[in-house]
């Protein structure tokens, strides 16, 4: 059970530990520390250095980028105890898993369960080496939290399909090696007529164009598909079963969204070393605005809180061995928790925390600002903080409509 | 809800049963309506302490079990969610004060006594309607306690007080100089001003200078289980509620306007009791009590006053009569709410013990 200051408790595999700070020695450059381009390699364009380049092919080759996957597929094949000790090594020596993405992330989980054999064989290793980006081709602009009203089309041409439509929201689209992708197979039956198919990016007919969002960046393309010939072998699971598979994949993104990529990447100095960095403190060191320091207490405690339900979720789903109903909770706290911490952070800091670009603002409040507006998405993609409200209350509290 | 250990989990699923059959809250009525003496049902509290709940924070040799504060709260929690009127958390208060700060003398003569349900003691802290635990006039000079206590729990019943005065804890026994004036409150349950006139007092001297920061953050803890309890049931009753109640031809729990309530419900009650079990672990690993005492208590206070205000919003008109329980929690929701330190306080102290 979690405390509030809780140090991770040692794992007992001695012999494995020693292993792991030997790997970290050897491959894991000091230069490296704080200098992460795994977001970057994974989501973005892709550019790494030589020593960079290293760390991903001998954490690729170890497959410990994806510790607890099957060996046979390329991953680590650690028990959890080994993946715990190599996470507490790791984060004492300050480096960073280079193998991400996507394809760890919902992908891989994904197809481990529900693949071929060949379907695994075929794009698992790449995965686990981190040398393949994954996007995934889900909303359509007539299918955004009406997800299974996509319309694009998968039409059977005996050994392929053909592939027509328009995929939007595609992250890192305009990187990506390969596309996941929910199609419709068939008209007559609304969540019974989606596939789930894998398409080439570089397959003729594809089309990506980026869309600049408010943040100034475009993490996101349109993707069109005119006349995209998929070989059959692509298909995973059956025809028709892509509702079924798609929704799983799902929850793999929610639990990442709340717990792990967005959230991490927000960890930096608490909101309050913020207020007394750039705020006025009295002789004892508190905030100064009375009423400032109540709201950011306020604030400080329910992240706090939150922090302790996302551990207390991973505990019960672990000890219960079925995924936490909770997952849905989980995103729609920690996505708000999120924008209010960078709502509250602008505020704090006035006018200086309202930079866009050049003189007289450093990387990091100007790098705050993107993230304050590229925030605003959180509570919007992997199923909207509405539809994550609409899941608690028809899954989880039985409010149905139909009773 | 926390992964528990066997025994752990037998003790919840016999307070569970216990209150449910034993105690719903047709027995809390039965003791408003009938009011006692003591304000809470003798035979409610003799079933409870024979079955070891008055000792679960005193130590076996003290004739407790030495469960410990886990255990301690998932019994008050299951006592929150029928209201059983007793001086539970009040006794288990008052004992873990002589644990921490009495001497060896002091403990043999009051926690066996304590652990066994023989004998009933509480806090007396505050001396107005606030919460203000360090602005006590209370003062003892040669042995004798004078002073006055408001609104103190569960006081019709207490055989001893744990009072504080201006230089510390002291125990003062029912009886000569100790005049009670009881204080009825929204909750119907017992409280009292206590006036102490020269009562002889014998100082707990072993618990340190934070003897009282310490004994409140166990208060605040504790108090959040009982808050716990209440909004849970409130909510399940709500849920209910929704679910059978019929309008425009068709049950209330379709609309979407309430689904989605329900929902930030559900969240905030997952918040709570995050924060609640996380103030029991601290309290039973001992690491980072006042914190966690905070975050429990703000955040109790804060769901609880949400949830009890949408449970009667929720159910209508019906909500607002007194056949229907669901008044009864809000108007204990109010008084736990500022017992012990309201939300602002507990971010003070949050943000004092955070070092900002």
């Amino acid at each position: 059970m979690a405390t509030l200051a809780d140090a991770p408790a040692a794992g007992t595999d001695d012999a494995f530990r020693e292993e792991v700070r030997a790997f970290l020695a050897e491959n894991f450059a000091p230069e490296l520390k704080g200098n992460n381009n795994a977001l970057s390699a994974v989501e973005g364009p892709g550019t790494e250095t030589p020593a960079q380049k290293k760390w991903r092919e001998a954490m690729g080759e170890r497959g410990w980028g994806t510790p607890t996957w099957p060996k046979e597929y390329g991953g680590g094949g650690l028990s959890r105890a080994q993946a715990k000790i190599l996470t507490e090594e790791m984060m004492k020596a300050g480096a960073w898993n280079p193998i991400g993405g996507m394809g760890v992330m919902m992908f891989g989980p994904t197809l481990l369960e529900y693949g071929s054999e060949a379907q695994k064989h075929e794009h698992i290793p790449p995965i686990c080496r981190g040398e393949v980006r994954w996007c995934q081709g889900y909303s359509e602009p007539n299918a955004g939290s009406d997800l299974a009203n996509l319309q694009t089309f998968a039409e059977d041409k005996g050994d392929h399909y053909l592939v027509n439509g328009q995929k939007t929201w595609t992250s890192g689209g305009q990187w990506a090696d390969k596309c996941f992708c929910l199609v419709r197979t068939d008209r007559s039956d609304k969540h019974r007529g989606i596939s789930f198919l894998l398409i080439d990016m570089d397959a003729p007919g594809v089309e990506v164009r980026p869309i600049q969002m408010i943040s100034g960046v475009s993490p996101f393309c349109e993707t069109f598909f005119t006349d995209v010939k998929v070989p059959k072998e692509n298909l995973v699971g059956e025809e028709g079963q892509g509702w079924t598979i798609g929704k799983r994949l799902l929850q793999h993104e929610r639990t990442n969204i709340s717990g792990g990529g967005s959230m991490a990447r927000m960890m930096g100095p608490s909101v309050s070393d913020i207020a007394r960095m750039y705020g006025e403190t009295d002789a004892e060191g508190r905030i100064a605005d009375p009423v400032l320091r109540d709201r950011i207490a306020d604030y400080e405690i329910r992240w706090n809180t939150f922090l302790l339900t996302a551990r207390r979720a991973a505990e019960e789903s672990k000890a219960s061995g079925g995924v936490s109903e909770i997952s849905s909770v989980l995103k729609k706290l920690g996505t708000k928790l999120g924008q209010e911490r960078a709502e509250l952070t602008i505020e704090i800091m006035g006018l200086q925390g309202l930079g866009w670009e050049g003189e007289g603002f450093t990387e990091k409040e100007l790098e705050g600002v993107r993230g304050w507006l590229f925030g605003k998405a959180f509570t919007i993609y992997g199923g909207s903080t509405e539809i994550q409200n609409n899941i608690i209350a028809k899954r989880v509290l039985g409010m149905l409509d139909h009773q | 809800m926390a992964v528990l250990n066997e025994e752990q989990e037998m003790l919840r699923d016999m307070a569970r049963d216990w209150t449910t059959n034993e105690s719903p809250v047709s027995a809390f009525r039965k003791m408003r309506d009938s009011k006692p003496d003591e304000r809470y049902l003798a035979d409610t509290w003799s079933a409870m302490a024979a079955m070891g709940w008055a000792g679960i924070v005193i130590p076996e040799t003290y004739g407790g079990s030495d469960f410990g504060w886990m255990s301690a709260g998932l019994v008050v929690e299951e006592l929150g969610k029928t209201l059983a009127a007793s001086p539970l958390t009040m006794t288990t208060l008052a004992a873990s004060a002589i644990v921490l700060g009495g001497s060896d003398e002091q403990k043999a003569k009051w926690l066996p006594a304590l652990a066994s349900g023989e004998k009933v003691a509480t806090l007396a802290i505050d001396e107005g309607p606030h919460h203000a635990p360090h602005k006590i006039a209370a003062s003892v000079s040669d042995g004798k306690l004078t002073g006055t206590k408001a609104f103190v729990h569960e006081a019709h019943g207490a055989d001893l007080f744990v009072v504080a005065a201006s230089d510390g804890l002291y125990l003062v026994e029912k009886g000569d100089g100790v005049s009670l004036s009881g204080r009825a409150l929204t909750d119907q349950r017992s409280h009292a001003n206590i006036t102490f006139d020269g009562a002889a007092a014998d100082k707990l001297a072993n618990g340190g200078d934070d003897l009282l920061d310490q004994i409140l953050d166990r208060a605040r803890i504790l108090t959040a289980c009982e808050m716990l309890g209440m909004a849970q049931q409130v909510f399940d009753v709500t849920l209910d509620y929704l679910k059978q109640r019929v309008q425009f031809n068709q049950v209330l729990a379709t609309f979407q306007a309430l689904q989605h309530r329900m929902a930030d419900l559900f969240a905030d009650l997952a918040q709570m009791r995050s924060a609640v079990e996380a103030g029991l672990e601290a309290l039973d690993s001992g690491h980072g009590i006042g914190r966690a005492a905070a975050i429990a208590k703000a955040t109790a206070n804060d769901v609880l006053h949400t949830v009890s205000r949408e449970g009667i919003q929720l159910h209508g008109g019906i909500g607002m009569t007194d056949e229907y329980d669901i008044g009864f929690y809000l108007k204990r929701a109010r008084v736990l709410e500022a017992s012990w330190g309201s939300s602002s306080q507990m971010r003070d102290r949050f943000a004092t013990l955070s070092g900002f």
